[in-house]
């Protein structure tokens, strides 16, 4: 199993430094770094100073060493509007984002897993059919057109709930996690729907049956443990999709995470922070896709010998 | 009174084109402590039959007609929750697709404690106890190591026996073996019928084995159930059926196997091919086949009546054979 995590670790960590070197590099052909780290007023002096303090006058491998040097001691500069580390800003903004992940993956995950569960029991019943039906179109509209809607219907008409902001304690949360929870649960309704009807038609149901195993054994131990890989794969990517697409929520409603931090900064022209952002979410996914493989390994013996070997 | 009794038992598949008969008012008797074999070639309905003995057709399929009787119990009539107390204490079965029934992400002890933790709630240490002790009866080297192993580390042979183990953990009244050894090689089909004969003979369960091996009928069974396009054609002992056929089915069977004939050797076919579940002609079900086939055979189909000692055959010329 360690043997697996680090061989794991090491294919994963391939796209990590790609991302590294990509954010680098776009810094120096997009122009002039100090076009992108300095405001747009910069002074000639203050852009020689910048241009001194940062080594931009050495050669390119130079700078990149000193970058990388940089990322591993978490130092990608200060923040041009604050002047506070870029990495403290990032760090600080990116719990309220995971907050909102985990808490919409849970109601996903458990929501597609009753749901699914309960329509793959009965296929093609009414219950199927309906759940079918909704599930479908919840995977298939964008998330912006919910959170416009939810929050044009329930905070400015009705007013029951904050337009933005994570001030309003619990009714600041309904908006976002519901915007952000009706995809994934689409999705993963229809993946664990599909997934349990093949697993309820397998033969060691049956089997479970014969021994007089009744229906609910049949579903949470027989059928379940089975149907949890292809969920889990499908899950992760929606993870992975939650906290990349947290700009755009965020944004909408104004909640401190990493999303809106990296908006601002493009908007703010503040480089250092959103670097900072981009690296911290490629790491996130990083230790996300090796939870994964744990998940795998832990659920199926076949998977942990097929890697120890 | 017999351990398990089988009358008129029919089902009937749903398919697009309409309802098809795949078992048609099967019935037979299994005694305590006996093996009843049901014979018949691929695709006579042997396996509807026992999955529609224990109640676990696919939902295409559905008994339309007829009683399994078993310790004084209607199974076709039983709530879904009488049946499931029944399944493991008085009625278990090995399922045609034995070796890849198993449940690949659970290791085989938890699977074999799991009648144990169903039906007499034991806790998982006792159960496991128990698992162990399932294992070494049906000789699988090593059980206090192997419990925790998983099916797919175990040869077919011994994924066999855990199936067997499983079926007989709780000491059933009848245990129907679908094509138990089918999938094996010669030297563990051999290993494999022994222990479900001295199993047989320990707990003194009916056995209903289910095959196509004319051989292995004579060797294990003491009853014999011939079974055609969905219908029992002939019954009665083993030694009296197979010495003297009354019906031109069982004596085609007989005739296309060599005297000594090896186990494990497919049957050679009879001329032509049984016919298919949509177009079983009206009269005797046999009549495309049958030497003796002639004008009543067609008009009339012929029921399964006593013609010598405890010998049933359903063929209108059955003396003539
Ligand atoms: N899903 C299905 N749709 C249509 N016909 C089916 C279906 N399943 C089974 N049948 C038919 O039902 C009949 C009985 O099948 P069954 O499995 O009981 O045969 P069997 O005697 O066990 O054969 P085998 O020796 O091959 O296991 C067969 O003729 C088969 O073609
Ligand atoms: S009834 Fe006629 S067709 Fe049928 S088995 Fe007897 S002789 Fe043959
Ligand atoms: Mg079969």
């Amino acid at each position: 199993m360690t043997g697996f995590l680090r061989r794991r670790a090491v294919t994963s960590l391939l796209p990590l430094i790609a991302v590294l070197l990509g954010v680098f590099f776009l810094a120096r052909l997009t122009g002039d770094p100090a076009n992108l780290y300095l405001p747009v007023s910069a002074t000639p002096e203050q852009r020689q100073n910048f241009i001194e303090a940062n080594g931009l006058d050495d050669s390119i491998w130079v700078q990149m060493w000193d970058y990388l040097g940089g990322v591993l001691t978490l130092d990608f500069g200060d923040s041009l509007r604050t002047g506070e580390s870029a990495a403290a800003m990032a760090l600080r903004a990116f719990p309220a984002t995971l907050q909102l992940a985990f808490s919409t993956m849970l109601i996903a995950v458990v929501g597609a897993v009753v749901i699914g569960s309960w329509a793959a029991y009965r296929p093609n019943s009414v219950a199927d059919r309906i759940s079918s039906f909704l599930s479908m179109t919840a995977a298939s509209v964008p998330d912006f057109w919910f959170a416009i809607v939810g929050v044009w219907i329930f905070a400015v008409s009705l007013g029951w709930l904050p337009t933005s902001g994570v001030t309003g304690g619990m009714a600041s949360w309904v908006l976002p996690v519901a915007t952000l929870v009706i995809r994934p649960l689409g999705v993963l309704t229809q993946v664990v729907r599909g997934a349990m009807v093949s697993a309820l038609s397998a033969p060691y149901v049956r089997l479970a049956r014969s021994k007089g195993a009744g229906d609910l054994r049949v579903v949470t131990h027989h059928a379940l443990r089975n149907a949890a890989a292809p969920a889990l794969t499908v899950a992760g990517d929606l993870m992975v999709g939650l906290i990349n697409g947290a700009v755009v929520v965020e944004t909408i409603f104004g909640w401190p995470g990493i999303g809106k931090l990296m908006i601002d900064s493009i908007l703010g022209r503040d480089f250092a922070v959103l670097q900072a952002c981009v690296l911290l979410t490629a790491v996130s996914i990083f230790v996300l896709n090796i939870l994964i493989d744990i998940g795998y390994a832990l659920l199926d013996a076949r998977v942990r010998e097929k890697v120890s070997a | 009174m017999s351990a398990l009794s089988v009358q008129d038992l029919t089902v009937d598949i749903e398919t697009p084109n309409g309802p098809l008969r795949a078992v048609n008012g099967v019935g037979f008797e299994a005694e305590q402590g006996e093996t009843l074999a049901l014979l018949g070639e691929s695709g006579c309905g042997k396996s509807m039959t026992a999955q529609a003995i224990v109640g676990l057709l696919e939902p295409i399929a559905s008994v339309t007609q007829g009683s399994v009787t078993l310790n004084g119990t209607d199974l076709v009539k039983a709530s879904r929750r009488k049946r499931r107390q029944m399944a493991g204490p008085e009625l278990a079965i090995v399922f045609q697709d034995a070796l890849t029934a198993l449940n690949p992400v659970y290791t085989v002890g938890t699977q074999l404690a799991e009648p144990f933790r169903i039906h007499r709630r034991m806790s998982a240490k006792e159960a496991r106890g128990e698992a162990i002790e399932l294992m070494r009866r049906v000789g699988i080297p090593h059980p206090d190591k192997r419990v925790d192993a998983f099916p797919h580390q175990f040869s077919g042979g011994m994924r066999q026996r855990l199936l067997i183990a499983m079926a007989v953990a709780l000491n059933p009244t009848v245990l129907l073996a679908d094509e138990p050894t089918t999938a094996l090689d010669v030297t563990v089909q051999a290993q494999i019928m022994a222990l479900l004969k001295d199993l047989r003979a320990e707990r003194e369960m009916a056995v209903v084995l289910i095959t196509h091996d004319l051989a292995l009928v004579a060797e294990e069974a003491d009853k014999v159930a011939v079974m055609y396009a969905g219908h029992v054609v002939e019954t009665g002992p083993v030694s009296e059926v197979f010495g003297d056929p009354g019906h031109p089915y069982t004596k085609g069977l007989l005739d296309s196997v060599p005297v000594h004939v090896a186990r494990g050797e497919e049957l050679a076919s009879i001329g032509g091919t049984p016919p298919d579940l949509a177009s079983i002609p009206s009269g005797c079900v046999y009549q495309a086949r049958c030497p003796l086939a002639r004008q009543k055979c067609r008009d009339e189909r012929p029921q399964l009546k006593a013609t010598q000692g405890q010998r049933k055959a359903a063929c209108h010329f059955t003396e003539e054979v």
